[in-house]
């Protein structure tokens, strides 16, 4: 189908022929071959919530491309706080920018600015929901450390149950054919409904269960996620869960020496920084990796 | 009416007006919520009577009242196996068979409270899909969340 003019609201809008596209166009981007792809160009950056990689990454991808890039980084300094409806603050950026990128609190907020805007929309990650572009940054660097996505043993663990990056990579995992996937947490925090459905419709083997030394013998790709204090609803859940799960280099000693952990930052306590310096950390790896597979991103939706 | 045994339910004719068979026993007054009836419509309702397809059903019988299509597939939210009759001079004219809306709009409101749709002073209307017709089960278009056949009926009775 090709991605130009496309929006990019959830993974699941793309095939693998879609994904493989944009994985060879990171890998120009990584070469230099896209250095002022997008000259003349505004992208409009619209992050109703806090961001650091997300948004400087786009900034980053956009001005390497030769891209101009407007925007705001919070509610508070815009009209929004004055009371204006998301449409109406999107139908604006619709007529200054050529793409906008979004993050908001609400989920669906993406798919709602897509149905007002004219120009393409990226998910920047909406609510607990979804966060499209860090999923395809995870597959891009799985890609990068092990040939392909394909065939290999995921274990996600930490909060599944508001995490959007989990949420994300479990729809990008049944895209293509993991050899299994291994869902930790701890009870409270267990996938949503939505992700288990899902995962069953398609096929993906998976098991769900709450303790990771169970299964890190046998993981190639260990994914963390940090437990999602803003989005609990009751702040005494979040006392309960909070540091209920730790990867540490002891735990790392029963695993493959292959294993990589990765993790969509910012880590909180979940991975000890002794890990860091271990053949397994690949976070900064993957973060790194998030201007070239943006700067793909936003040159095959603006120019094909 | 009433199929079965011994003592029969006897509920007279409608001249014009609809009736709703094969409703899922207990969920009669949540039909008729759906229609929503003018106040001086002469209405039956007949609940758990016996039935072959369903083992206990309801009826529902309304004068006055000929289902538009839209109300037609809300019904089919709750009874997704309902048989609706529309009544003109005594005789059925038309037999519908309910079936779920492949996309439900405006009717429900999304369960997340975090859902953009329920963002106070926002233009959305809530927005589902069909994901499964028995038992019913919905998902929002916006943020992915499931609605369940107990939750739809849960809001429309509520």
């Amino acid at each position: 189908m090709g991605w130009l003019g496309r929006d990019v609201i959830s993974v699941l809008d793309f095939s693998r022929e879609d994904l493989e596209a944009l994985f060879s166009e990171a890998d120009r981007a990584r070469r230099g071959e896209l250095a002022g792809a997008l000259e003349g160009y505004i992208v409009a950056l619209a992050f109703f919530e806090p961001s650091t990689r997300t948004r400087m990454s786009f900034e980053s991808a956009a001005k390497r491309l030769g891209a101009e890039t407007i925007g705001f980084t919070s509610e508070e300094a815009t009209s929004v706080a004055k009371g204006e409806s998301l449409h109406d603050t999107v139908k604006m950026l619709d007529s200054y920018a050529d793409a906008i990128v979004i993050r908001h609190r609400f989920e669906g907020a993406a798919t709602y600015a897509a149905e007002v805007a004219e120009h393409p929309v990226i998910n920047g990650g909406d609510g607990r929901s979804r966060h499209p572009t860090q999923a395809f940054l995870d597959l891009y660097t799985v890609r990068d450390l092990f040939g392909s996505p394909e065939g290999l043993v995921y274990t996600i663990l930490g909060d599944l149950r508001y995490a959007r990056t989990a949420a994300s990579l479990m729809e990008a995992l049944t895209i293509y054919r993991p050899r299994k996937l291994y869902l930790v947490s701890p009870q409270l925090l267990r996938p949503r409904r939505e992700h288990l459905d899902l995962l069953e419709r398609s096929g993906v083997p998976f098991e769900v269960l709450g303790d990771v030394e169970e299964v890190i013998g046998e993981t190639d790709v260990l994914y963390v996620v940090r437990v999602q204090k803003e989005r609990f609803p009751d702040p005494q859940e979040y006392e309960r869960v909070k540091g209920s799960y730790r990867v540490t280099p002891e735990l790392l000693e029963k695993a493959k020496p292959t294993l990589k952990v990765l993790h969509p930052l910012p880590r909180v306590d979940e991975i000890d920084p002794r890990v860091d310096s271990t053949p397994h950390a690949a976070y900064f790896h993957q973060a790194s990796l998030g201007v070239p597979l943006r700067m793909a991103l936003l040159k095959l939706i603006l120019k094909g | 009416m009433a199929e079965g045994s011994g003592s029969k339910l006897l509920v007279s004719k409608i001249r014009e007006g609809t009736v709703i068979d094969h409703i899922p026993a207990g969920r009669a007054l949540v039909v008729l919520r759906l229609l929503n009836p003018p106040g001086d419509a002469r209405v039956a309702i007949v609940m758990n009577a016996e039935s072959r397809k369903l083992g206990r059903k309801d009826i529902v019988k309304v004068e006055g009242v000929i289902l538009s299509p839209e109300q037609t597939a809300a019904v089919a939210l709750v009874a997704p196996k309902a048989t609706i009759n529309i009544i003109r001079d005594y005789v059925v004219v038309e037999k519908r068979k309910a079936s779920p809306p492949t996309v439900v709009e405006g009717i429900l409101r999304c369960t997340n409270p975090t859902c953009i749709t329920r963002k106070p002073g926002e233009p959305v209307k809530p927005r589902f899909k069909l994901v499964k017709e028995e038992p019913v089960t919905l998902q929002c278009t916006y943020c992915g969340t499931i609605i369940t056949q107990e939750e739809v009926v849960n809001q429309l009775y509520g």
